[in-house]
C-alpha cells in the first residue's frame, strides 16, 4: 500500500499525516508541490493541514493551482483515494475536488480545541471502522472551517450520503453542521478536524485512528 | 494598462468580519450602520492589449472562488 503527501510552503501538518499513514501500514513519499508527478503506484493522496502560501488571496488557492494539482486531479478522477485535512480540504474545494467552500469562523477567531463530532454515514473507507452515528473526539485548529455550500449542493450531499462528519456542537458556523464531505465516488475526503492529531495513546486521544484503519483495510481487500 | 479587480462575498453568503466591522462602527458611536460588506481589491499592472476575457479568465481560475465570490473588473 503506498501513499503520497503533498508538501506545500507553509504545510505544517505534513509529517503528522506520513506518520498516522504509515501507523496504519503504508509506505509513504513526500511530494513536494514543485513536482508535476505522484511516484508510481500510489493508492492513496493525503493533503495536509497547514497554511500554504501563507493563505495568500483565499485559503488553498494558490496550492489548488500548483504543479502538483494537476497530478492529484488525474488520481482522484482515475478512483484514488484522496485525504484532505483541514487546509488540505480548502485545498480540495480550491480544485473542485469536492464541493462548496470553507469561509471565515462566524466567530472570526481562530478555534483550536477538541470537538465531538457525530459519524453521518460509514459507506466510505475513510468512515467504515466507526459506527453509523458514533460520536468521536478530534481537534480542530482553523480559522476557516466555516464550510458553506449551496441550497443544491446540501441536497445532493444529504440525498447521497456524502456527509460524512457533523458537528456536535457547531464550533464555526458550518452549515448543517458539517465537518466533513465525500465526493461522489465516496473516495475523496475533506475535513476540517485533524484525525491525524488523534489517533496514537501519546495524542491523548485515539478516535481517529479509524479513518486510516478503514482505508487501509479498503486497500489491503482491493 | 491597469485592470482593477473588486471581488466580494456573494450577496446571501454570510460575511463575518463585515458583521464584526459593522458591530465595532455601532460600538464607536456611528448609527444607522445597517450593513457592512468587506471584499478585496486587486490591481493588476497588465500588457497593453490585454483583453477583457483574459481578465475574467484569470478571475474565474484564480482571483475568485466563484462559489462563494463575484467580481467586478475595470479596466483604466
Amino acid at each position: 500500500m503506498k501513499a503520497a503527501v503533498l508538501v506545500f510552503p507553509g504545510s505544517n501538518c505534513d509529517r503528522d499525516l506520513k506518520r498516522a499513514f504509515e501507523q496504519a501500514g503504508f509506505s509513504v513519499d513526500m511530494v513536494w508541490h514543485k513536482d508535476t508527478k505522484l511516484p508510481e503506484g500510489v493508492d492513496l493522496v493525503g493533503v495536509p493541514g497547514g497554511f500554504s502560501f501563507g493563505d495568500y488571496l483565499r485559503c488553498g488557492a494558490i496550492a489548488a493551482q500548483s504543479p502538483i494539482s494537476g497530478s492529484l486531479k488525474s488520481h482522484a478522477d482515475r478512483g484514488g483515494y484522496v485525504f484532505g485535512v483541514c487546509n488540505g480540504f480548502q485545498i480540495l474545494t480550491e480544485t473542485k475536488l469536492l464541493p462548496g467552500a470553507l469561509l471565515q469562523n462566524m466567530s472570526t477567531r481562530y478555534i483550536c480545541k477538541t470537538v465531538g463530532l457525530r459519524v453521518e454515514n460509514t459507506q466510505s473507507a475513510f468512515t467504515t471502522a466507526y459506527e453509523q452515528g458514533a460520536v468521536i473526539e478530534m481537534p480542530i485548529a482553523h480559522h476557516e472551517g466555516n464550510y458553506q455550500a449551496d441550497a443544491k449542493t446540501l441536497a445532493r450531499l444529504n440525498g447521497d450520503g456524502r456527509v460524512a462528519f457533523r458537528y456536535v456542537e457547531n464550533p464555526n458556523g458550518a452549515v448543517e453542521d458539517i465537518a466533513g464531505i465525500l465526493s461522489e465516488n465516496r473516495r475523496v475526503l475533506g475535513m476540517m478536524p485533524h484525525p491525524e492529531r488523534a489517533c496514537e495513546p501519546l495524542h491523548g486521544a485515539t478516535d481517529g485512528a479509524g479513518v486510516f484503519a478503514g482505508l487501509a483495510q479498503a486497500l489491503v481487500a482491493a | 494598462m491597469r485592470a482593477t479587480v473588486t471581488v466580494m462575498l456573494k450577496q446571501g453568503v454570510l460575511d463575518p468580519q463585515g458583521e464584526a466591522v459593522r458591530h465595532a462602527l455601532g460600538a464607536l458611536g456611528f448609527e444607522g450602520v445597517s450593513g457592512v460588506r468587506q471584499g478585496k481589491v486587486i490591481e493588476l499592472d497588465l500588457a497593453d492589449g490585454t483583453t477583457e476575457d483574459q481578465i475574467r479568465e484569470m478571475c474565474e481560475k484564480l482571483l475568485a472562488n466563484t462559489v462563494i465570490e463575484s467580481y467586478q473588473i475595470a479596466i483604466s
